[in-house]
């Protein structure tokens, strides 16, 4: 069996899925939010990276390169506040970051 | 002499005005009067011709054009003198009487402004005009009788007063209409030209034929009879003693209560069409006389008596009017003005004397304390009697004998109340004056400042009977210039007849001697008449059963389905379904950033499809 475009859909869509439903269903902590917009972020990497090798285009290659260090320092940053959240509050629950309703 | 009238109408108006902005103006204002007073003396004492001047349009529509207007006949100019003179007199009393009263100037406007509106009511040439002023006095009745708002009794009779006069004044309204529709104007003038001939016509109403006269005179005299506290719609006038003792003398007996005698007056030529209306007004009018000079007779607070003797002697004046004797009447009136005013601020001094006690029956024993109160208040007595010299005895004694020319029913009613009123009169002066009991305050005599203008009445009870009959010769048409109807100058009756009013007064004051100075027939013993005759012929009781328990049922049942239909379906329910969507809506809130990213997601995705299909 040959691996084709499609394959490579499905594993970025599968993994797109598991990441936005880590954000949903994820009741825990917030490093898990952290942690499924990574996991997003590598879904979208990884069609980019299908499509520029199947259209030979290395345009898609090179932003992949961008997502991967934004993705960096986005994670660098949302870890940073973490910390600090931490600080302040004690705990990292979901269930309690609710400030916003008050 | 226009700008003399022009100054006669608006001094009292610049007056009030002038009050209501400036404090401690009392002087100022009372000068207006006074001079407005002067000026009606001399209009009336030079008075040759009918002054008309319309000095600007009231409305103009094209079928009716009504003019502000001011027109002066013998009628009113002697309307004028009265009411002027009056409230001179009483705005003079006032200054010492309102003097430690913090609403001083608020008093004073009123009382101009009172002023301005009657004068604007006798000097109007048509109906528009007299309505205006007309409910204009009847506004400041309304705030004076409430003056001393703080009071909840003052409230209740000012509110009383303005609602009963509503009644009447609608039927005033409508009559005006009535004679719009029938007769196509509202002057006067013109009204009165044709009233015999388009006032013969027919008019359908509940099935029936009337002539159209009737209906509007019957219409106008309930208008009076509510202004005029005539019986059914006197119950105002008692509790309209809420109000200061000198808006008692001015407004509830002197002159705003006389304005219907003013209007049947200035309508006589139509209640001459009316003989139905005019017979309604002799049978009302003797009915009231006889029915307040009863009441008066048991009651305890002095300025009730004269409140109800004021009615009486307002119901001999429409006795009068509906004999067709309207010169009489006004004449009446006139002298009724004086002696009035004169006992109720005597009886304003008696008050200020004993220290704010209206009671009788606390009174007594102080006539040598106030002689001058006192001699002012025997004054007032004998002409309200109409013992001889004095002014009712000529235009009372001028009723009685047209009654006994025209009416026996008129004739006999007005004896007795001749007896009856002597009999009140001279209760009240026994009791407030000459009483065995003691009583413990120190009582002095009122300030000169209410005692001088007082003579100024005293004189008017003593002399305008003479000066009106002999020297004006006020029952003759030469006198009214055609201003009022005349009806053929009745022939002298015998002397017993002459005699028979100054009988019955007499034997008046002879009984109340002998019942409150000699305490002969200590026991009365019929206590039921007595009951009924204190609590005023039941009629407060009559009409809180028959008229006002109903209006509150209604009203009750009405704001219950007004709270329970109208606002809870209504604003309530609006109010309601804005509650439920915010709290339903509120729950889209959670805080939890889970369930902002599954929204976001969601919409996004919806969006998306939404693009792609487009």
């Amino acid at each position: 069996m040959e691996i084709g475009l499609n394959h490579f859909l499905i594993v970025s869509a599968i993994l797109f899925t598991i990441g936005v439903c880590g954000i949903f269903i994820n009741r825990k902590s917030i490093i898990n939010i952290l942690l499924s917009i990574e996991i997003l972020l590598l879904a979208i990497n990884i069609n980019l990276v299908a499509f520029s090798a199947f259209m030979n285009d290395i345009v898609g290659q090179i932003f992949v390169m961008f997502v991967l260090t934004v993705a960096a320092a986005e994670s660098g940053v949302g870890l940073a506040i973490l910390v600090v959240y931490y600080r302040s509050r004690g705990n990292i629950d979901v269930e309690q970051a609710n400030l916003m309703k008050e | 002499m226009m700008d003399i009238l022009k100054l006669i109408v608006f001094l009292p108006l610049f007056g009030s005005l002038f009050a209501a902005l400036f404090r401690k103006s009392q002087l100022v204002t009372t000068a207006g009067i006074g001079i407005s007073a002067v000026l009606s003396w001399y209009v009336f004492l030079t008075f040759s011709e009918n002054y008309h001047l319309s000095l600007f349009p009231l409305f103009s529509l094209s079928v009716l054009k009504v003019n502000w207007a001011i027109s002066v006949d013998a009628l009113s100019s002697l309307m004028l003198i009265v009411i002027t003179t009056v409230s001179l007199v009483v705005h003079l009393y006032s200054i010492g009487y309102m003097e430690h009263d913090k609403g001083k100037s608020r008093f004073f406007s009123y009382l101009s402004l009172f002023t301005f509106c009657m004068i604007v009511l006798v000097v109007s040439d048509n109906f528009v005009q007299l309505f205006f002023g007309w409910e204009g006095v009847g506004l400041c009745s309304y705030l004076l009788i409430g003056f001393w708002f703080q009071k909840y009794s003052a409230n209740n009779a000012a509110i009383k007063a303005f609602v009963v006069n509503r009644v009447g004044d609608f039927a005033l309204l409508i009559g005006i209409f009535l004679i719009y529709y029938t007769f196509h104007s509202l002057k006067f003038t013109e009204v009165f030209d044709t009233a015999d001939l388009l006032g013969a016509q027919n008019i359908r109403a509940f099935c029936c034929e009337f002539k159209i006269i009737h209906i509007i005179c019957i219409l106008l005299f309930i208008g009076c009879m509510g202004k005029s506290a005539q019986l059914g719609l006197h119950v105002w006038l008692p509790d309209a003693m809420e109000g200061p003792t000198p808006v008692s003398a001015l407004i509830h007996a002197a002159t705003m209560v006389t304005a219907g005698i003013f209007l049947i007056a200035k309508c006589s030529p139509l209640f001459e069409l009316s003989n139905v209306a005019r017979e309604l007004i002799v049978i009302v009018g003797a009915l009231t006389a006889f029915f307040a000079a009863t009441v008066a007779i048991t009651q305890n607070d002095i300025k009730k008596i004269i409140a109800y003797s004021t009615c009486s002697q307002l119901g001999y004046m429409f006795m009068a009017c509906g004999l067709s004797a309207y010169n009489v009447a006004i004449f009446h009136l006139m002298t009724h003005a004086f002696f009035k005013a004169l006992l109720f601020l005597g009886a304003g001094n008696v008050i200020h004397a004993m220290h704010h006690e209206q009671n009788i029956q606390k009174m007594g024993n102080c006539w040598k304390k106030i002689p001058c109160t006192y001699t002012l208040m025997w004054i007032g007595s004998l002409a309200l009697s109409g013992i001889f010299p004095f002014a009712g005895f000529y235009s009372k004694d001028l009723i009685i004998e047209h009654a006994y020319s025209a009416d026996s029913f008129a004739f006999v009613v007005s004896l007795i109340v001749a007896f009856f009123t002597a009999f009140y009169s001279w209760r009240l002066l026994l009791l407030v004056f000459h009483s065995q009991k003691q009583s413990k305050i120190n009582i002095h005599e009122a300030p000169k400042i209410m005692l001088i203008p007082l003579l100024m009445l005293a004189f008017g009870s003593v002399f305008s009977g003479i000066w009106g009959a002999n020297i004006l010769n006020i029952t003759s048409n030469a006198f009214w210039k055609s201003s009022l109807v005349v009806v053929g100058e009745h022939g002298a009756h015998n002397f017993f007849i002459k005699l028979l009013p100054t009988l019955a007064s007499l034997s008046g004051i002879a009984l109340a001697y002998l019942i409150y100075h000699y305490q002969k027939f200590k026991q009365i013993k019929s206590k039921f008449l007595l009951k009924f005759l204190q609590n005023k012929w039941y009629f407060d009781e009559v009409y809180d059963f028959v008229v006002i328990a109903p209006i509150r049922l209604i009203s009750r049942l009405l704001w219950k389905f007004d709270v329970k239909a109208i606002d809870s379906f209504g604003p309530g329910g609006i109010v309601r379904l804005v509650n439920e969507c915010s709290k339903s809506s509120i729950k889209l809130q959670t805080g939890y950033i889970f369930d902002y990213a599954l929204i976001m997601f969601v919409t996004l995705i919806i969006g998306a499809l939404y693009i792609i299909w487009n």
